[in-house]
């Protein structure tokens, strides 16, 4: 059976191809396959697969939102700009920093579906407005603790312990929390599209908008929650940053972006659906930061990380677009 | 204004047992027709009859599978469009906005050929440009805007620089593709005009259109397309319902159609207007009833469906819902009221291609098919094999991708979805359309069986559709209702032809009021 055979390599294909790459790593470097390194590869990818998830719902509803990595920059500064300067506590400033990333969603989703401009370039604009507008507050520099203000003053606040927990501190002693917050919402997000109606008539929107819509959708209403979810999800990402980095810095998450973006469209390949969805994401995520992992512990050198995330995003795209369409016909 | 009768030019057009399958789907089966210089041929033909097939080997786009193709007594094989309107023969195609470049002015369009296959010259400066397309409209005494972007005039206007670009190659064959069918009566006139202007001048015209105004003003000699076969060619004195005959197919009497009991009303329309410038028209749904709406295309009946599915809001007009008003405010809010409806054109408008069987089945109906949000998965694949028992759904089970169906099934999970549920109103737009024999009965059957609860109103544009499930037939011409009729043994074939080809008989018995487009 030559049909069921490219059906298994389709389904399954990904998989085996992570466990092969698993299996290369441990024999050439023992190491690679310790608790500790594997926790590793799930701690550096936690704040990436965050994003990832949440841009995964713009995708699901047939959109797409290149806004996450400066709402999670945005976010990042904001949570530094409440805690360094304003001296607020840990609840108030995560609280402002969902808010904040979901109004940015929701103004997103109101650009697209009222406003009639293209997805890709309403979350442009947004993305090259927010890159911006972190910038202000602090006069173009990063925020730390006693800082000098404009004012010629010195801040007078500073991170919250257990703000700072959020990026740093471990559950029993081993597994990080922002890991925990990460699988939590994969989880979270994983269910909802796959198992509830809303997440039902997303994926409905996404394959067919105006079926969807004589069907009796509210189509609108859908996009905009989408993309709620993705700023929601992006501004999660940020507090873990700054929590992780203890400082506001304006240069972070420049990278963020891409590599979401990467593990969202590497996860169509996964399980070979060919469509997004939450669990290929998270694989995908895990993919990119154990292939990093593996060529860091075989002293690959650091330039060459971002092309190789890039060959495995094409590979990938390539494997979705062709291959399991051709399987369809 | 007034043409010869006997149009006396040379064979300009001709085609000889043209041929042409798509998969093992034979479109055309061996078609004739000859159109010769100074000469309207009007083409008719039903949806799915291969007009659009036709059009697009006559413009290069597709080649023919068989037969021979003759332009001015030569040869003609068009490997591209390009090469149609270099041999002098140029189409002008349905939807105008594909024929014009929005961005760029009038006078840019009117020279888009010659610009594009670099016969303009290396300075295309404006000025030149302008007196060039100055000269071009000049053939037909029009007098457009030059310098305006074509996306800021009005589309009847758009459509004349299309046609102007056409006639911008002095073709000598022109086809339209049923130009009228986004104009006002004003706006169609004009293009009359222009039509005869070109007919004096020698050019062979082939003008496909369903609309009848249209075709007792121009044609010259009529020939219907059906099944992929001319099925008739009609010459003066022109035969208007023998046409719509040869068109439609041989109208059967349904073959013992039970005959539903007429139930009270459910849905009611009064002094609905599709248009501003159509007549209102009223008319009531009643229970246990299957009512078709026929007509040609083009005559309204989609608007019609949508305004009771609240997608369109009518002109004018009050709807009631078993004795209530009833005015939805979205396709959610129908379904809520118990107004469903199986829009035309599947693919576009009803099948959600990345779902299984049972998905799109379930898909309006996700409220009722959830617990605290969680989808029951049981019970929406029990509800779905129900519904593939049903119909005779022709599959491995529900979890059936949608691309693995045919045609004929995939349609059965449209009609599938909307008797999932009870409602009070059902409407079906052309459940028929691209669908085999086998299936319309299995539809038809369905559809009669679960009748007893609800009004349901089927649309077809095809006689015999319609007659082979409908207890009631309403025939509508010109966005308004010109006729109600039971089917059975006194059904009155000729009155009900009359009424679908818009005889002036019919529509002199009751004038419209001026046709005037007033936006």
């Amino acid at each position: 059976m030559p049909l069921a055979m490219r059906d298994l390599s389709i389904r399954y294909g990904f998989f085996v191809l992570l466990i092969a790459l698993a299996i290369f790593f441990f024999v050439a470097q023992p190491a690679f396959l310790s608790l500790r390194s594997m926790i590793f590869v799930f701690q550096s990818v936690s704040i990436t697969a965050i994003l990832a998830l949440g841009v995964t719902a713009t995708l699901v509803v047939g959109g797409f939102d290149l806004s996450i990595g400066s709402v999670a920059a945005s976010s990042m500064m904001a949570a530094s700009y409440a805690m360094v300067i304003w001296g607020w506590g840990t609840a108030p400033t995560v609280a402002l920093c969902i808010g904040f990333g979901l109004l940015v969603g929701l103004i997103n989703g109101l650009i697209i579906v009222y406003g009639r401009v293209p997805d890709l370039l309403a979350t442009l604009g947004t993305m090259f407005l927010l890159l911006g507008l972190q910038l202000v507050p602090t006069a173009g520099r990063s925020i730390a603790k006693g800082m000098l203000l404009p004012d010629g003053s010195t801040a007078t606040g500073s991170f919250d312990k257990s703000f700072l927990a959020l990026g740093r501190s471990h559950l029993f002693h081993i597994l990080p929390i922002s890991v925990i917050v990460m699988l939590a919402l994969a989880a979270m997000i994983f269910v909802f599209l796959e198992f509830t109606r809303f997440g039902r008539v997303m994926y409905a929107i996404g394959s067919n908008e105006q079926a969807s819509r004589l069907a009796g959708a509210p189509v609108s209403r859908y996009k905009i929650g989408a993309y709620m979810i993705s700023g929601g999800f992006a501004a999660v990402g940020g507090i873990l940053l700054a929590a992780r980095v203890g400082r506001g810095d304006v240069s972070s998450g420049n990278n963020l972006l891409l590599d979401a973006v990467a593990a969202a469209l590497i996860g169509f390949a996964v399980l070979g659906v060919a469509k997004p969805n939450a669990f290929g994401t998270l694989i995908g995520a895990l993919f990119v930061g154990m292939l990093l992992q593996g060529l860091t512990m075989m002293n690959a050198p650091y330039y060459t990380q971002d092309a190789v995330k890039g060959a495995v995003l094409v590979l990938a795209l390539l494997f979705t677009f062709s291959m399991t369409r051709r399987a369809g016909t | 204004m007034k043409h010869p009768a006997e149009p006396s030019g040379r064979a300009m057009l001709e085609l000889r047992q043209l041929e042409r399958s798509f998969g093992p789907n034979r479109v055309l089966k061996g078609v004739d027709l000859g159109v010769r210089a100074g000469e309207v041929v009007v083409l008719m033909g039903a949806n799915g009859a291969g007009k659009s097939t036709l059009v697009k080997i006559i413009a290069g786009v597709h080649r023919p599978g068989g037969g021979t193709l003759t332009l001015a007594g030569v040869p003609y094989r068009p490997e591209r469009p390009i090469d149609a309107v270099h041999a002098g023969l140029s189409v002008v195609h349905q939807s105008i906005n594909d024929a014009v470049a929005p961005d760029l002015t009038v006078a840019q369009n009117l020279l888009l050929d010659r610009l594009c296959s670099g016969r303009a010259g290396a300075l295309f400066t404006r000025r030149n440009a302008r007196r060039q397309a100055r000269e071009i409209q000049a053939i037909l005494g029009l007098d457009l805007p030059l310098d305006r972007p074509v996306r800021d005039i009005p589309l009847a206007d758009r459509q004349l620089v299309a046609i102007c670009r056409a006639l911008a190659e002095d073709p000598k064959v022109l086809v339209l593709d049923e130009p009228t069918s986004s104009l006002s009566q004003r706006e169609a006139e004009r293009l009359f005009g222009i039509v005869e202007t070109l007919r004096r001048r020698g050019v062979a015209i082939l003008y496909i259109s369903h609309r009848m105004s249209d075709i007792r003003r121009l044609a010259d000699r009529i020939v219907t397309l059906r099944d992929g076969r001319i099925t008739g060619t009609f010459s003066p004195p022109l035969d208007y319902e023998g046409a719509v005959v040869a068109m439609l197919g041989e109208a059967v009497q349904p073959a013992g159609t039970a005959g539903g009991v007429q139930g009270p009303v459910v849905m009611s329309v009064e002094d609905c207007r599709l248009k501003p410038w159509s007549r209102p028209f009223s008319f009531a749904l009643h229970a246990g009833e299957v009512t078709a709406l026929t007509g040609l295309v083009g005559t309204g009946k989609s608007e019609l469906a949508e305004i009771l599915f609240g997608v369109r809001r009518p002109v004018a007009g009050r709807l009631g819902l078993r004795g209530e008003t009833y005015r939805p405010q979205s396709s959610a809010d129908a379904i809520r009221a118990g107004v469903f409806m199986a829009a035309k054109d599947r693919a576009t408008n009803s099948l959600i291609p990345a779902f299984d069987i049972a998905r799109n089945l379930s898909l309006p109906f996700l409220d009722r098919r959830s617990r605290a949000g969680f989808v029951d998965f049981a019970e929406e694949r029990r509800r779905a094999r129900q519904t593939i028992a049903g119909l005779g759904i022709v599959c491995r089970g529900e979890t059936d991708q949608m691309p693995m169906l045919s045609g004929g099934n995939q349609q059965k999970v449209v009609v599938g979805r909307w008797l999932s549920e009870p409602c009070a109103v059902l409407v079906l737009d052309e459940p028929f359309q691209g669908v085999d024999i086998r299936a319309r009965t299995d539809i038809g059957r369905r559809l009669r069986d679960t009748a007893e609860t609800r009004a349901t109103l089927v649309l077809a544009t095809e006689l015999d559709e319609a007659l082979a499930v409908a207890d009631r037939i309403l025939v509508m011409s010109d966005h308004t209702i010109v006729g109600d009729h039971r089917t059975g043994p006194t059904l009155d074939m000729a009155q009900l032809l009359a009424e679908v080809a818009g005889s002036p008989s019919t529509a002199e018995a009751l004038p419209a009021p001026s046709r005037e487009r007033t936006a």
